[in-house]
This record gives structure tokens, sequence and C-alpha cells, in this order.
């Protein structure tokens, strides 16, 4: 038999898995991963995975990973945008799951973009 | 917490499962195996979205892509282009009439959403009816939970009462009143009963809540349980349901594992469960008292009321008896109100209603309004107008026991009162559009036929005098209507509605009334002209040729009994003797040169 206390975390749980299909999604944090051909061949995969993985493991219901195609600089695969609710988008480059773990810990849960990751830092520091 | 990145829900309403949803389903899964995104995607089957008419429907999340009219052969695609590389199938996305917006608009925002308001159906289409933590997720069971807690019974029965949610299944009867007649009973042993016996031809809003959201029946009456002092609850459903009787099934048994039902039910020490009894398809037993004289085991009869089933209904026992879409609404009430219910609908009749829209019409489907929205915002804002650029002629409401409504009426605000002043009736909420291609005379038939044949004989006046009322219909469709043949079934239908045992009898007359008062020419033009204005009735009416006949012979070759003759590039006779009115010939001509007359 479940208690009220069950019944409750059995709706929290759950809400944060179903949270997807809300149809106003203005706390949504959305992570936008390139997975055109490019992206994939670089490893675009294992990226979104360990979005997802991070975003499950911390019960971050409120973050979706969705895909994109090529934005054309196929060369800084594996990308993607990160979006927070009323900022700017921050697109971050050259990405692996370690990097990815950083970003979910200090971009989509504290705010804080992971400046030395972002397109801004990386394209200086091949034309400087 | 197992994140998918996205939810793939897939209709498994009646409607969509006849067009096909679960191969749609399997065939989903098994490209989603072998393009190896089992751990990123979810495939969910739903209850019913509504829009039956552009099934099956496949609505994809985080995107919110709702895509119609979906065959197996494009779950490829979906997968391929749109799971895989984001990007959307567009030829497969749902759009309205005279809309280019490529990707689709959000759900909210389609016309056939947009006018609508969902409490009955919240859920159905959003929730796995077979998961009983997504029903929860949704503050399911908190209502009960808040009930036995925080509640009295006597609290129960006054916000309901307050509310002023009066019986979905037609009769409008308000649910407060009924709850509390049957608490007000001293008794061992009381019941709640569940009416799901949905019978009314086109009305399938009972089966697709019971298809979509189980668990809102099962909560409710469990909190109607509480309220009346009852441990036992029914519910009749029709055997012709066979997904909506599964997930039920399947609902009750995840209650009982959770301990929402049975005994001692969140440690509060209130007992309830639930007994599911399948109907056998006579429309009869929906009537309340004829409905559980069938749970008893006995042939599906009426008995004369009073005693109300509050004082000796099942097994003799206080039984409190409400239709699906009424409890639905119930669990919303208690955690929201009774004022935020009247906030809703009309003072006489607060809430929103749920519809079973069909006949000549483009979205072909099931909507909830509040009540007191117009007929003309339901068959043109949400119903997409007649198919075809044909007029619009009468909209039937309320089924077999319920009347037709013309044009110069469709301004009339939706709601129990308002109907019947009319002459028709809310009913449980069938809505049939008919366009000028429809007799009325041939509908009325048509309703009375199936009375009659539903009969179930009890008492004379509707054994016999629907029958006879019938005949007389027959015979004027036939062109061998009598002169005094109107006055004639004006007097039987009035004797009818007096004298019948029950509702069936009792409003079986209806059909035939509504048709006369606002058709009565269609009726007149039947009787004494020998014609069918709406060129329906195959006794009335003969085929003839016009002057856009090219002589093509196509008509001649495709005539099964030779009736047609005629030269090559010469216009073409029939003879009306031979003729069968098969209008095959009518299918086959390319230059509309056949018409009937």
């Amino acid at each position: 038999m479940k208690t009220l206390a069950e019944l409750e975390k059995i709706r929290k749980d759950t809400l944060d898995r179903i949270n997807l299909r809300k149809e106003d999604k203005d706390d949504a944090i959305r992570v936008v991963v390139g997975m055109a051909t490019c992206g994939i061949a670089a490893g675009a995969r294992p990226v979104m995975m360990a979005f997802m993985e991070e975003a499950g493991r911390r019960n971050l219901s409120q973050v979706h990973v969705t895909q994109t195609g090529c934005i054309g600089m196929c060369r800084l695969e594996p990308m993607a945008d990160v979006l927070l609710p009323g900022q700017e988008k921050v697109t971050y480059v050259h990405l692996n799951p370690d990097k990815v773990r950083r970003i979910v810990a200090e971009h989509l849960v504290n705010g804080q973009p992971v400046t030395e990751f972002t397109i801004g830092t990386a394209e200086g520091k091949t034309n400087g | 917490m197992e994140v998918f990145r996205s939810h793939v829900l897939v209709c498994g309403g009646t409607g969509c499962t006849s067009s096909g949803s679960d191969k749609i389903i399997a065939a989903m899964e098994e490209q989603i195996k072998q393009s190896g995104l089992e751990r990123e995607i979810k495939v969910i089957r739903t209850g019913c979205f509504g829009l039956c008419e552009v099934g099956p429907v496949v609505i994809v999340y985080p995107e919110g892509t709702f895509y119609a009219r979906v065959k197996d052969a494009d779950v490829e695609e979906i997968v391929q282009e749109h799971l895989l590389k984001g990007r959307i199938v567009r030829r497969l996305v749902y759009t309205d009439k005279g809309d280019h917006h490529d990707a689709g608009k959000p759900l909210g925002e389609i016309d056939f959403y947009r006018h609508q308001t969902r409490i009955a159906l919240r859920n159905c289409g959003v929730i796995d009816p077979e998961n009983i933590d997504e029903y929860i997720a949704f503050d399911g069971y908190k209502a009960l939970a808040k009930a036995l807690t925080e509640m009295t019974p006597e609290g129960v029965i006054d916000v309901i009462t307050k509310s002023g949610l009066r019986g979905r299944g037609g009769g409008g009867f308000p649910a407060g009143t009924k709850w509390k007649f049957a608490a007000a009973q001293k008794a061992d042993k009381k019941y709640v009963i569940c009416n799901a016996d949905e019978g009314d031809p086109g009305a399938f809003m009972d089966r697709s809540v019971l298809e979509g959201d189980p668990h809102a029946v099962i909560e409710a009456m469990a909190i109607c349980g509480y309220s009346m002092g009852s441990d036992e609850g029914y519910v009749y459903v029709r055997a012709e349901y066979p997904i909506a009787v599964k997930r039920l099934n399947i609902a009750i048994a995840e209650a009982r594992e959770y301990g929402l039902l049975g005994k001692d039910i969140l440690g509060t020490g209130f007992n309830f469960d639930i007994h599911v009894r399948l109907g056998a398809g006579a429309f009869v037993c929906g009537e309340e008292t004829a409905l559980m004289v069938s749970i008893e085991g006995m042939r599906g009869e009426p008995r004369p009321k009073p005693p109300f089933p509050a004082v000796k209904g099942l097994f003799g026992k206080p039984s409190n008896i409400n239709n699906v879409e009424t409890y639905a609404n119930v669990p919303q009430i208690l955690l929201k109100g009774a004022e935020w219910f009247r906030t809703m609908g009309t003072e006489r009749s607060p809430g929103t209603k749920v519809f079973a829209l069909g006949g000549k019409i483009n979205n072909t489907g099931l909507v909830e309004v509040p009540m007191g929205t117009p007929l003309r915002t339901v068959i043109y804002d949400i119903g997409g107008g007649i198919p075809n650029d044909r007029k619009f002629k009468a909209v039937q409401t309320g089924g077999p026991s319920g009347g037709c409504i013309p044009a110069n009426l469709l301004d009339v605000p939706i709601e129990y009162d308002s109907l019947l002043e009319i002459g028709s009736m809310m009913g449980s909420g069938g809505m049939v559009v008919m366009d000028e291609d429809n007799c009325m005379v041939d509908i009325a038939r048509f309703f009375l036929d199936f009375t009659v044949e539903e009969s179930c004989g009890k008492c004379t006046p509707c054994r016999i005098g629907t029958r006879r009322m019938l005949e007389i219909l027959e015979r004027i469709v036939e062109g061998k209507g009598q002169p005094d043949d109107i006055e004639k079934l004006e007097r039987l239908a009035r004797s009818i509605k007096a004298t019948a045992l029950c509702g069936l009898g009792q409003t079986a007359p209806n059909p035939v009334l509504s048709t006369l008062h606002y058709f009565r020419h269609e009726y007149e033009a039947h009787i004494q002209d020998k014609k069918c204005p709406a060129h329906q009735c195959k006794s009335l009416l003969h085929l003839e040729i016009t002057d856009k006949c090219r002589g093509c012979t196509a008509c001649v070759r495709v005539c099964p009994v030779d009736a047609i003759t005629g030269e090559v590039r010469n216009k073409h006779a029939i003879d009306t003797d031979k003729c069968t009115k098969c209008y095959s010939c009518i299918e086959k001509c390319r230059f509309d040169a056949i018409v009937k007359v």
C-alpha cells in the first residue's frame, strides 16, 4: 500500500520524466546538438548521450535535448547550442563527453557559461 | 531518472487503432531499435486525441509536431528524418485548411483544439493510460487523497453540489443532489455505479475517456463511495468496447496494487473496490434501472421509479449511478474547487461537455467545449464545416432520444435547458451533422427503427406504439403516405411520451416530433406531392438524362438491368420502369448528365 508521501514522490518523479510533453515550455533549457554527417563523424552522438545522461543523473527535467543539422562550421564539430530562458544563445564547439559534464554542471545548473569551450574563445584562438 | 530526448505519442483510441495505429507502433519500435535509438526515444500509446478524422495521429515531443494520417509505410521516414536527424517530415504535418505554415502549429493553436476546454478529456492523448504513474504525475489520486485526509463526506458532497455539476449522460440531473440522497440512506451496504453503456448511435465520448484516462473514473468512484458511505462499485461497460474494457481492467489492477483500491486506502481506514460488468449490447441497459437489473444477472428491463436507485438500487440497496463523463469531472472539481468549475459554462449548466462530432462534417472527432458554446462554433470553427461545399441542413443531438436542430437555430448556446426548449436534448453528446442531401423523414425513420429494435418490450406504449409510428413513417417514405398520417404520428407520439415506462420510450418520439416541427414541409411533400425534396427516398424519385449527355455509352455498359438505351454520340434515355435506382450510372457519368428528380 502506498502512503501519501509515496504518492507524492511518484507524482514528482513521473512528472520529471514526462515534462517533455508539456505544451508551454517557458522554463525549458534547450540543448541543440549538431547531428549532421559532419557532427556524427566528429563524435556528436556520445556528446548528445552525455547531455542526456547527465541531465537524467541530476534530474534536470526542464532540459530538452534536440538535434539539428549542419550549420556550416564542420571543422568545429561536435557543436551544441545551449539556450537558457531569457538569455543569449551560447554555442559550444569541439565537444566531448567530459566537456559536456562540466557544461551541465556550470551552465545548465548554475547558469554560468563555460567560456573556454565557446565558439568565441575557439575562434579567437585560431585567429589570434 | 531515465531521460529520453523525445517522446513519440501514438493514438491508441478505437478510431486510430482501427485505421492501423498498432502497426505503426510496432514499426516505430522496430525502426527505433534498428537505428539504435532505444535509449533516446520513447514510444507511448495514448488514448484518443479527438481529431479522429485525420487518424492515425502521431505527436512527437518536445517539438510537439502533429503528424496526421500516418501509415506504417511512413514510419521509416519519420524515424530516419525526424527522430534521427531532427528534420520534420513536412508532408505528414497536419495543417489547418488554407494554412501554409510548413512546420505545423503547436497543438493548442490548431483550429480544432483552439476553441476547446478540456476537463473530462484533459489526459486523453497526453498520458499512457496503462501506466498509473503518468496519471499520478498529472495530479491523479490527489483528489481522493484530499477527500480522505482533509474532507468530511458531507464536505465532498457540498463541493460537488456547489459546483453545479449535472449528469453528463443526458438527463442533466445535479450530481451533488444525487450523492446527497444516497448518502442520507441508512443501510448495511451501498453501491457506486458507473454507467458506461454508451449506446447512442454516433456517441463515443465515454469510450474515449475509459480508453484514454481510466483512472479518472476509478478515482471519482472511490470519492463518491467515500461521500455516501459505500465500499463497492460497479462499472457497467459495453462488451463492444474491448480496448476500453482492457484498459479499465489494467487500471483497476494497478490501483489495487498501489492500494488506491482495496482495504484501508492510504492508511485512512476507508475501503473501496470496483468490479467490471460487461453489457451485451442492449440499448435499454443504459437506462439506470435496467442497468442495475442487468448487473444482478437478470434480463435488462427497466422498472418504474420511484423507488429511485438512491433508495432501492442495485441488489435492493441504496445506490448512486452516474455516467463516465460525469465522474471524469469529479477529481478536478474537488482539487480546484466549485468556484473554478463555475467559471466555465453557464449559470444553469456549469463546466464543459464532450461531444462526438459525426456525419457530414469535415473534422469528425471528439470535442470538449464550455457549456453555452453556440452550435455554430462547434460545427464550423471546430468541426471545420460541411464537406464538398454542401449546405448545412440540421444537426441531430441526443441520439434516438433527441431531435434535429435546423440552421436558423445554430446560434443557440448548447446547454441542457436551451436544447430542451428547442425540442432536442443534450443526450450523452452525440452530434450528427446533416446536409441538404439528408431527407429528414428518412432520418426520423432511421432513429425510430433503432428504438423499435432496441425496445425491451416490457411496456405497451414503447413496444407497440413505436412500431406503429415506424409503420407510418415507412409508408410515407415509400410514397404511400395518407393525408392524416402527420396527425396520427403526433397523436401517437404524445401518448407514448406520456405513458412509456422508462426514458427510452418516453423520448423515442422526439426525433419524429422535432423533424415534424422544423421540417413539416418535407413530410407534406412526401405525403401530398409524393416527392422527396432531398432526393433520398428511392420510391419517390426517378433518374433522368439531361442535355449534358454526350452519348459516350458508359452508362449503358454499367447498367445492370439494361434500362438505358441510346445511340453513340446521341442523348441517351432511361426506362424508369426497368431502372432499379442503383445509381451506378450516376457514378460512371463523367458529364454529370444523370440527375435524380
